[in-house]
């Protein structure tokens, strides 16, 4: 059977779907069906959930479940999932790996966290602690993991865990598929400046893991790592949006209804600010375009990059254009939302959480090496941290 | 409507002709000399563009002499031309032919797709945002036989001297002057941007012959702005591609404290970030392109947006070209000042980035306090 790989073949194949499944049926049943169908990610392959079909059609896919009324798998809460997890199984799990985790994690039926940053290794995620130690025919883990979104309704984590001290630090990492409901996981909500508890703490206390878990070769765990931040770079840049649908459009409704706002130096402020948002949603586009075949490239880093430092400004103003009005915060419990909204709330609300924007995901400083070094091809810094067992570095 | 912001294969293949051509035809130091000269272009790299391989007309439709191709070819042909900081009058003729092709105008046209210049008679800092046909400084007058007169001045307009014809907007109609007409001088000026020097016109009765007025002129004087905007961001992009790409090499090289210094974050950031400035500027200046290629109704926001984020790019990266290299960028002997003086030009050209913010005002509904 030839693959489809024209829009139109999508589309006839998504209308015959929709016949013979109910949108207003069971939800799961409906999501798991139109896994099997290929329908859910058309770029993945056959029997995953694709069709092997070009990445940049998917939107038309999406577009006709969605014109349809057919039940979407809550994209917002299960980002990490589709945009971290699942393109790295894809690309190091074992047949029984990705025939395991995709399809319920496609569905929303399994929700994924990430347990890569540590309180001693952020910037420096290479430099992790959490030990992971053969016992008998599997892994017992032992450390401590932060800034881990999610991890209150997760199922599953990816964890970056050290199984070679000896090694040099980036040697001596193997990747692991966590069960967040085994013995010796807790998760702690972190309160964050924005009050709300979206991260967790997760302690790791001699939880023992099967060998079947262990994603990649032991040792191998830092490549494998990398296909997760590079997804996770471009998952945190790169949603498809419509002209002034990001934060930039809150700023700009606001100015359009509350003229007795209107300054002349803001209103230069804001079509600067409408340019750059507009020009970085361009960017998504071209990238999405180029990524129809293949991995993700370094732009997503540029994505990342950029929208940091734009939704922080685009906040910042949009408080000083509100004057005291912009102080008014709606409230400061600790609540723990359910899916990540980074506009949802008011004005100081976005203002605080786009601090984290630079923050999480690769500090933007880091994100800069990363193009200078990988990118660009500039020389590296001189390290002290490269040569030596990782257990005899300075911390 | 989602246009595609890829370059095709063929858009590819035409970029490293063109890049092959301008390193052979067009090295720095020659484009130094040229800028040195009193001539004002290259006039054997246009010979080459133009009439020999066509690349100068390849928005013109092949029955009239052009290669058929669209903007979106024109706007690579630019990104090359930009990275050579050439010294020919590319863009001035592009925005030219799709002034003619607006108007239909087939004979000069054909001119133009033999080679032939022919140029706009605006201040280069006329965009599309101003009014260009009732730009003060040109009267329209009758001679005895009822035929037109155009008396007056414009001055600093680019990619005029070599021209043959001249494209006149006066009294809201547009017309054609020979350059050789009597009463038409054309006097160069000294120019920042030496790879495209501007010059003075000057008209003292100089017969003329009107092309189009009213509505149909206008539209056709837009139209060609509008291109203009678009086409000058792949100008810039390249140039400013040049400009990271050499500075990045000059800086793996260049030792201090005994490490290169492109080893230092101060610089490494620097270059990052103007890096993330390209990617998208590329974005936008081929969105904008292809929008002006097949006549988008968006094409005029999309111009206005190029011109907004692509000249402050292109300046900043000449700019960080000449900062990095430290002494030897502020030397005559070293291509940086060239690139420093065609973006600072070209971020004037068509309107600077504050005119375009003020023209999206309008165009994304974002109204004056």
């Amino acid at each position: 059977m030839t693959q489809p790989v024209t829009a139109e073949d999508l589309q006839e194949r998504v209308d015959g779907f929709l016949a013979g499944h109910d949108v207003a049926g069971d939800r799961r049943e409906f999501l798991r069906a139109r896994f099997d169908a290929g329908l859910a990610w058309v770029h993945y392959p056959d029997g995953l959930g694709g069709l092997g079909a070009p990445r940049v059609l998917q939107p038309v896919v999406d577009q006709r479940f969605a014109a349809a009324g057919a039940p979407d798998n809550s994209p917002r809460r299960i980002g990490i999932g589709l945009g971290m997890a699942a393109p790295t199984i894809l690309r190091h799990g074992t047949a029984a790996q990705r025939a395991r985790f995709l399809r319920p994690l496609w569905t929303a039926e399994e929700v994924w966290c990430q347990l890569f940053s540590e309180p001693g290794a952020g910037s420096d995620l290479a430099g992790v602690a959490t030990r992971a130690v053969r016992n008998g025919d599997g892994w017992l883990i032992d450390g401590q993991k932060v800034w881990t979104s999610m991890a209150h309704q997760a199922r599953w984590g990816i964890l970056l865990a050290r199984t070679d001290p000896a090694a040099a630090k980036h040697a001596g990492l193997t990747y692991f598929l966590c069960d967040m409901h085994a013995p010796g996981v807790e998760v702690r909500p972190l309160r964050q400046a924005t009050g709300e508890a979206e991260f967790n703490e997760v302690f790791l206390s001699g939880v023992r893991l099967d060998d079947e878990l262990r994603l990649g070769a032991v040792g191998e765990g830092w490549a494998v790592a990398r296909t997760t931040l590079m997804n996770e770079r471009v998952a945190i840049g790169g949603a498809a949006l419509p002209r002034e649908g990001g934060m930039i459009g809150v700023l700009v409704r606001t100015w359009r209804t509350r003229p007795e706002l209107r300054t002349p130096a803001l209103h230069d402020e804001v079509l600067r600010l409408w340019v750059r948002a507009e020009a970085l949603r361009l960017t998504g586009i071209r990238l999405r375009q180029q990524l129809a075949a293949g991995e993700p490239g370094p732009e997503g880093s540029a994505m990342k990059l950029a929208f940091a430092a734009l939704t922080q400004q685009i906040s910042g103003t949009e408080v000083e254009l509100l004057g005291a009005e912009g102080l008014r915060h709606d409230h400061w419990r600790a609540d723990r939302p359910e899916e990540l909204d980074l506009i949802g709330r008011g004005p100081t609300y976005r203002w605080l959480r786009a601090k984290g924007n630079s923050i999480e995901g690769g500090t933007s400083e880091v994100l800069r090496n990363i193009v200078a070094e990988r990118v660009l091809g500039l020389p590296a810094e001189p390290r002290q941290d490269t040569g030596a067992a990782w257990k005899d570095l300075p911390r | 409507m989602t246009l595609d912001l890829r370059y095709t294969e063929e858009q590819e293949a035409l970029r490293d002709s063109v890049r092959a051509m301008l390193t052979d035809r067009a090295p720095w130091a020659r484009v130094l000399k040229v800028a040195e000269s009193p001539e004002p272009d290259d006039a054997d790299l246009w010979r080459l563009l133009s009439a020999e391989t066509g690349l100068a007309a390849l928005a013109v439709p092949e029955h009239l002499g052009g290669a058929g191709a669209t903007l979106a070819e024109t706007a690579v042909v630019l990104e090359e031309l930009g990275r050579a900081v050439a010294p020919v009058p590319y863009l001035g003729t592009a925005v030219a032919g799709q002034l003619l092709l607006h108007l239909g105008d087939g004979e000069l046209l054909r001119d133009l797709a033999g080679g032939e210049v022919v140029a706009l008679a605006l201040p280069f800092d006329v965009g599309p945002a101003a009014s260009g046909l009732r730009l003060p400084g040109v009267e329209v007058s009758t001679a005895a036989d009822g035929s037109p007169l155009l008396n007056g001045t414009v001055s600093s307009v680019a990619d005029a001297l070599r021209a043959r014809v001249l494209l006149v907007p006066a009294g809201g109609a547009l017309f054609a002057v020979e350059a050789d007409a009597a009463g038409l001088t054309r006097t160069p000026v000294a120019s920042l941007d030496e790879t495209r020097p501007l010059c003075d016109l000057s008209m003292w009765n100089a017969p003329a012959r009107l092309l189009a007025a009213g509505d149909r002129a206008a539209a056709g004087l837009d139209a060609a702005l509008v291109a203009g905007a678009a086409l000058l961001a792949s100008e810039q992009l390249g140039l400013a591609q040049w400009c990271l790409d050499t500075t990045v090499e000059y800086l793996k090289t260049r030792f201090q404290f005994g490490r290169p210094v492109g080893s230092f974050q101060a610089l490494k950031h620097r270059l990052a970030d103007l890096w993330v400035e390209l990617v998208q500027a590329r974005a936008v200046a081929r969105h904008a392109a292809a929008a002006v290629a097949v006549g988008d109704p968006d094409a005029r926001l999309a111009a206005a947006l190029a011109q907004a984020h692509c000249g402050p790019v292109a300046v900043r990266a000449a700019e960080e070209c000449v900062q990095m290299h430290g002494g030897i960028g502020f030397t005559w002997e070293h291509p940086a000042h060239l690139y420093l003086k065609r973006a600072k030009s070209a971020a004037v050209a068509y309107g600077t980035a504050a005119h375009h913010r003020a023209a999206l005002a309008t165009l994304a509904d974002l109204v004056p306090a």
